[in-house]
């Protein structure tokens, strides 16, 4: 029954897939890679990997695909006809992909039990984090604390991806007046809008909301600082979509979001500093307080928030970004 | 007595809701325009996965799993009528033409 379930899902994957390839509209593009990513997230659910299942559904389905949408709002929504011909690159693409496939068969076995994967870390990890972290998801303590350096580096790479898109994207047509690409036009109506506003203002309350859940709820089920903060920015995004990018800025202003995606990596980094400052290895939480059981709770808590405000941060920088443009002429 | 009764219940709500399910689908597909289609999407969402989530809460009886079967069709019927007029709106001001209105050129 269960493999039914996963070849369906793997099917309209494909079929998804391919029709994104064959696709010249854009606009449909990225409404179906959301519905890709949407139909990956239910395939993750129906293998347990509900932790990155969230993430998938949040960013993929969510915060990527209001991203995208304000980027063909600047690019326009037909792709141009590719003014060469494909055989060069499809030759290469179908080269390196025979290669890969090639690769994979000095592999062992998908989902075998005596793979390397499944047989050096993993089981100390599920078997004794109970009793070193102290919290039941394994996935957490695995992320926040066994892997802490790794989490350090994904932290800095989305941090680097927001200097990298404030470089190439934040140059001089910010401020100006009519630069509004994505909601906020002003209708003839005034009343036009009242629905929109309303339901915006009644489910932006519990989006948070959840975001702090799954935020501090992430000891006990799936959740952490990259999805609390993706769906925190979901909710902020709504609210910026519906009632303009001016009035969000107000609330938040974009020195401010500036500032949090360079904090959350300052945070992680800064526990990791303290605790080499009090005599024990980068990240080795051990040294926070004298409980080791505590001492890594909180070390999990606080590198958790570094996680939260950067990458919180980093969405709504390059929503700002994306959104605040002016639209070019063609 | 009571179980096959809730059982029964529940079972005639899943059905139903899988009813309207299929029948928005077909509407999704088979309509003219964005408007109409919308009216049939809009149908699969509030009826259908209501009907569908009210079914599986008389499963779940008095569990926390049926107030979260509650509280999703709480939220799918504040979001869906919400997302249903902003796609309705959005059509609009893109100038989209109802099918009941004669092309001009």
């Amino acid at each position: 029954m269960e493999s039914i379930i996963h070849l369906g899902l793997l099917g309209l994957l494909s079929v998804t897939a391919i029709t994104i390839i064959r696709l010249r509209t854009l606009f449909a593009a990225v409404m179906l890679s959301s519905i890709y990513s949407l139909v990956s997230a239910a395939l993750l659910v129906t293998l347990d990997a509900v932790d990155v299942a969230l993430m998938e559904a949040a960013v993929g389905a969510g915060i990527s695909t209001v991203l995208m949408l304000g980027t063909l709002s600047l690019v326009g929504r037909k792709e141009k006809r590719p003014v060469r011909q494909p055989l060069l690159p499809l030759f290469v693409v179908v080269v390196t992909g025979a290669v890969l496939v090639y690769g994979t068969l000095d592999m062992p076995g998908f989902g075998a039990p005596d793979n390397p994967v499944h047989r050096h870390v993993a089981p100390r990890y599920l078997q004794e984090s109970g009793r070193e972290i102290g919290i039941p998801n394994v996935v957490t303590s695995v992320l926040a604390s066994y892997r802490g350096y790794d989490t350090l580096g994904e932290t800095t790479v989305i941090f680097a991806a927001v200097v990298g898109v404030l470089l190439l994207l934040a140059g001089g047509s910010r401020h100006t007046e009519q630069n509004e690409v994505l909601g906020a036009e002003q209708s003839a109506t005034f009343d036009d809008r009242v629905i929109l506003r309303v339901g915006a203002k009644m489910l932006v309350p519990f989006i948070l909301l959840f975001g702090l859940y799954v935020q501090f709820h992430a000891d006990y089920g799936p959740g952490g600082g990259f999805q609390a903060a993706v769906i925190f920015a979901a909710g902020f995004i709504l609210y910026a979509l519906v009632f303009g990018l001016k009035v969000a800025q107000r609330v938040l202003p974009p020195a401010v979001v500036y500032l949090c995606a360079a904090l959350g990596v300052l945070i992680f980094a800064g526990i990791g500093l303290t605790t080499m400052a009090e005599g024990t290895n980068f990240l080795d939480y051990h040294a926070l307080l004298r409980d080791p059981q505590d001492a890594q709770v909180a070390g999990i808590m606080l590198v958790e928030l570094g996680v939260l405000v950067t990458v919180f941060g980093a969405m709504i920088t390059i929503f700002y970004v994306v959104a605040g443009r002016r639209r070019s002429r063609p | 007595m009571t179980v096959l009764v809730l059982e029964g219940l529940s079972w005639v709500l899943i059905l139903a809701g899988v009813f309207f399910m299929v029948v928005g689908s077909i509407g999704l597909l088979r309509m003219p325009d964005v408007y109409t289609r919308l009216h049939a999407a809009g149908m699969t969402d509030s009826i259908g996965a209501g009907l569908i989530l009210l079914g599986l809460a008389l499963q779940a009886g008095f569990t926390l799993i049926s107030v979260r079967l509650l509280l999703i069709w709480a939220f799918l019927l504040l979001t869906n009528p919400v997302g249903s007029y902003a796609l309705a709106r959005a059509a609009r001001a893109g100038r989209v033409r109802p099918f009941t209105v004669p092309e001009r050129d």
